[in-house]
C-alpha cells in the first residue's frame, strides 16, 4: 500500500522535452539497422569480399607469389581465342542441362513413389537419402573404382554375361567419361531433388484428389490438373538449386576425371582451379570463375520469373 | 435423379470394425441427414457412398445399380467436401467446369453449364475470381457450384457447414435446403450438428458406433426417440434424463431419485417396481402447484425463453420457460412433466418402454 501512495510522486516528476537521442533511440529504422549489423558484416565479410576480390582478380595479372597489376580485359581477351576455355563452357553446359533434367525426372518420379502408401515408407524415404549424405569425394571415389578401367565391376559383370570381350574404358574415352560423370551427378543430386518435391507433395490436400477423382479425372489427369501446378513453385525453388550446384560442381569431377581424358569433362570451375592455384596464373583463373557470373545470373534470372507469386497464390490466406 | 439403397453395409479397417450393418433406404428425391457423434462412422459410410472407400461388405446401390464395384467417376454422384476441396490454380470457373472439361465436353458446353450453376448460386460475378480472393461462404457456395454443373444422380454433402461461422451457417442452411427444393435431388448429408440435421432433412439417421439407432422425420424423432441415445441427441437443450422406477399405485406415477414423484400418462404393462429412465423435454416441464420441489440453480434468460437450472430430487434438471417467471437462484419451484409428453427408457438397454 505504501508503493501505491507514493506512485503519483513519480508521475509528477517534470516532463522534459525528449531530446533528438531520445528520438534516436526509439526510431524503428535506427534500432533495425543495429539489428541487421551482425548479418551485414558476415555477408561482407564472406560472401562479398571474396566475390569483389574474384572479380577484381580477373582484370589483373596476379600469379601466386607475385602482386599483379591490373591489366584490363586482357585475361577475358586471352579466354575468347582459348578453345579449352570454350571447350569447358560446352561442358559445363553439357552437364548441367544433361544431369539437371534427368534429376527432375527421376527425382519427381520418386517423391511420386514415394508419397503412395506403402509399407516400410518412413525407411525407404530415409534410404533416399543415402547419396546425399555420403560426403562427395568418397562417393566420387567409389564412382571412380566402379568405372576403373581394369578392375570395373560393370566390365567385370558384363563380360562374365558374355555380352563384352573387352573392358571399357569408362574413364579413359571422352564420351564414356562424360556419361559417367554426369551419372555420378546425377545419382548424387536426385535426393535433393525427390526430398524437396516429396514436401511440396505433401502439403496438396488430399481432398483435391478426392474431389478431383469424383470429377472423373485419371491418376494421368490428377497429376496434370492438380499435382503439377500446385507443385510448379517449389518445382522453380528446387531446380534454381540444382542447376546453380551442378554448374558450379568440382568435387566430383576433380576427384574422379581431373578435368580429362583430354579435358572431354573439364567444367568451368574445374579449369579455373587448374589455371588458377595448379599453374598459379591467379588472374586468368579467376577470369574463367567470373565468366561463370552471366550464366548463374541468367539461371537465376529464369527461376526469379518462375518464382513469382501466380495468381492464384494472391489474395486472402484465410483458410 | 435416382433412389439409394444401403444394404446391411460393414466396413473394418484391418480387424476394426467401424460399420456394423447398416441399412438405410433412400428415396428419390429425398433430403437425408446422417447424423451422429464424431466416430459414429457416418463420413466414412458417406465416402463408400462415394466409392472413395471400399465396401466391405453389403451392398450399395444407386438407382437400380449395384455400385459396390463401380468406379466413383461412373457412379453419377457429386461430393461437397468439408474443406471444400477447391482447386486452388483454378479459377471459379474452372473449377465448376472441371468435370465437363474431363468428360470431354465442348468450351461452349461448359460455359453454359458453369453460367447455369452460377445463375443458381448467384456466383456471376464471381466466375473469374480464385478460391483464395473469395470468402468462406462464396468457397461453399462454388464447391456446392461444382457439384450442381454435373447434375449428378446423387448429392453428397460431408459436413459442408463447420468451416462457416454461426450466423453464415444459418443462411446457409436455409440456401442449402432451397437449393434441394428447387433441384429434387436426392442428396445425403452428413453431420454432427442435430440442428441443421431437424432443420434441413426429410429423413433423419441417427448414427452411433457404427450403428444405425433411428431413422424417421426430423419431429418423429423429436416425438418419439426409439431409444435414450436418441432422445438424448435431438433437442436442445438436451432431454432430461432421470433414473428411478415405475411404481403403479392405483395411478401410473415415476419414482424418481430421492422418491420424487413423477406423473406417467400410463404404465407399461406389468411394469410396477421395473428400473427406468424417465425422460422430460426442457421445454414439457411446467410451473404446477402438484409438481415436484425443485431448487433453482441458474437462470438463464436468453429473450425469447429463458433456461432455468434446477436440483429436482438432488438431480440437476434443466427446465425452459418461452412466459418470463421472476426467477432467482434458490427459489423453489414446482416443476410438472406434461404426462403425454414424457418418455420412459429401460434401465438396462435403453430402448422405449412407453407408447
Amino acid at each position: 500500500m505504501a508503493d501505491l501512495a507514493l506512485a503519483p510522486q513519480h508521475a509528477k516528476r517534470e516532463i522534459r522535452e525528449a531530446t533528438a537521442w531520445d528520438q534516436l533511440k526509439h526510431n524503428r529504422n535506427f534500432l533495425g539497422f543495429w539489428f541487421m549489423l551482425p548479418a551485414m558484416a558476415f555477408l561482407i565479410f564472406f560472401l562479398a569480399y571474396p566475390l569483389g576480390l574474384g572479380i577484381w582478380l580477373s582484370f589483373t595479372d596476379t600469379r601466386i607469389g607475385r602482386l599483379g597489376h591490373f591489366i584490363g580485359t586482357e585475361n577475358y581477351e586471352w579466354l575468347w581465342d582459348d578453345a579449352i576455355f570454350w571447350l569447358s563452357v560446352f561442358n559445363t553446359l553439357l552437364y548441367t542441362f544433361v544431369a539437371s533434367a534427368f534429376k527432375f525426372a527421376i527425382g519427381l518420379y520418386l517423391a511420386l513413389l514415394l508419397n503412395e502408401n506403402m509399407p516400410f515408407k518412413a525407411l525407404l524415404r530415409a534410404a533416399v537419402l543415402i547419396p546425399f549424405i555420403v560426403p562427395t569425394v568418397l562417393s566420387a571415389l567409389a564412382f571412380w573404382w566402379i568405372f576403373d578401367s581394369q578392375f570395373s565391376i560393370i566390365s567385370w559383370s558384363l563380360k562374365h554375361l558374355g555380352l563384352i570381350t573387352q573392358n571399357i574404358n569408362f574413364l579413359g574415352d571422352t564420351t564414356w567419361a562424360r556419361i559417367c560423370v554426369i551419372f555420378a551427378n546425377i545419382w548424387r543430386g536426385v535426393p535433393f531433388v525427390a526430398i524437396t518435391l516429396l514436401a511440396g507433395l505433401q502439403t496438396v490436400q488430399p481432398s483435391l484428389y478426392e474431389a478431383a477423382t469424383l470429377d472423373g479425372a485419371t491418376s494421368w489427369q490428377r497429376f496434370r490438373h492438380i499435382t503439377y501446378p500446385l507443385l510448379t513453385p517449389i518445382i522453380a525453388v528446387v531446380m534454381t538449386f540444382s542447376v546453380l550446384f551442378t554448374f558450379t560442381d568440382f568435387q566430383l569431377i576433380w576427384a574422379m576425371t581431373r578435368g580429362g581424358p583430354v579435358n572431354a569433362t573439364h567444367l568451368m570451375a574445374t579449369l579455373s582451379y587448374q589455371r588458377a592455384i595448379i599453374a598459379g596464373q591467379l588472374g586468368e583463373g579467376a577470369a574463367i570463375s567470373s565468366a561463370m557470373i552471366p550464366f548463374l545470373l541468367a539461371a537465376i534470372m529464369i527461376s526469379w520469373f518462375g518464382l513469382q507469386r501466380r495468381k492464384w497464390q494472391q489474395g486472402e490466406s484465410n483458410d | 435423379m435416382s433412389s439409394v439403397q444401403i444394404r446391411d453395409v460393414r466396413k473394418s479397417f484391418g480387424s476394426f470394425e467401424v460399420l456394423h450393418g447398416v441399412t438405410i433406404p433412400i428415396e428419390d428425391g429425398e433430403f437425408v441427414v446422417l447424423v451422429g457423434p464424431s466416430g459414429c462412422g457416418k463420413s466414412t459410410l458417406l465416402r463408400m457412398l462415394a466409392g472413395l472407400e471400399n465396401i466391405t461388405s453389403g451392398t450399395i446401390s444407386i438407382g437400380e445399380r449395384v455400385v459396390n464395384n463401380v468406379q466413383p467417376k461412373e457412379r453419377d454422384i457429386a461430393m461437397v467436401f468439408q474443406n471444400y476441396a477447391l482447386y486452388p490454380h483454378m479459377t471459379v470457373a474452372n473449377n465448376m467446369g472441371f468435370s465437363l472439361k474431363l468428360r470431354g465436353a465442348r468450351p461452349d458446353e461448359i460455359k453454359k453449364g458453369v453460367a447455369r450453376a452460377a445463375e443458381i448460386l448467384s456466383l456471376t460475378p464471381l466466375l473469374d475470381r480464385y478460391p483464395r480472393q473469395l470468402s468462406g461462404g462464396q468457397r461453399q457456395r462454388v464447391a456446392m457450384g461444382r457439384a450442381i454443373v454435373r447434375d449428378p444422380q446423387v448429392f453428397l454433402f460431408d459436413e459442408p457447414l463447420s468451416n462457416l461461422d454461426a450466423k453464415l451457417r444459418v443462411a446457409m442452411r436455409t440456401e442449402i435446403k432451397e437449393l434441394h427444393q428447387r433441384l429434387k435431388t436426392t442428396t445425403v448429408y452428413v453431420t454432427h450438428d442435430q440442428i441443421e440435421a431437424m432443420t434441413m432433412a426429410d429423413k433423419i439417421v441417427v448414427m452411433h458406433d457404427g450403428i444405425v439407432e433411428q431413422i424417421g422425420s426430423p419431429l418423429e424423432l423429436y416425438d418419439r426417440p426409439d431409444n435414450q441415445f436418441v432422445a438424448g441427441f435431438i433437442g436442445s437443450p438436451a432431454m432430461n434424463f432421470l433414473k428411478g422406477k415405475v411404481a403403479v399405485n392405483g395411478v401410473a406415477a415415476f419414482e424418481g431419485p430421492n422418491g420424487v414423484r413423477l406423473p406417467l400418462k400410463s404404465a407399461p404393462a406389468n411394469s410396477d417396481g421395473q428400473p427406468a429412465i424417465y425422460g422430460v423435454r426442457p421445454e414439457h416441464f411446467t410451473i404446477a402447484d402438484d409438481g415436484a420441489e425443485a431448487e433453482i440453480v441458474v437462470v438463464e434468460p436468453t429473450g425469447s425463453e429463458t433456461q432455468v437450472f434446477a436440483k429436482l430430487g438432488g438431480e440437476q434438471v434443466v427446465a425452459v420457460f418461452r412466459e418470463r417467471h421472476r426467477f432467482n437462484p434458490g427459489d423453489k419451484v414446482r416443476l410438472k412433466p406434461d404426462p403425454s409428453l414424457v418418455h420412459l427408457f429401460d434401465d438396462a438397454s435403453g430402448k422405449r418402454l412407453n407408447a
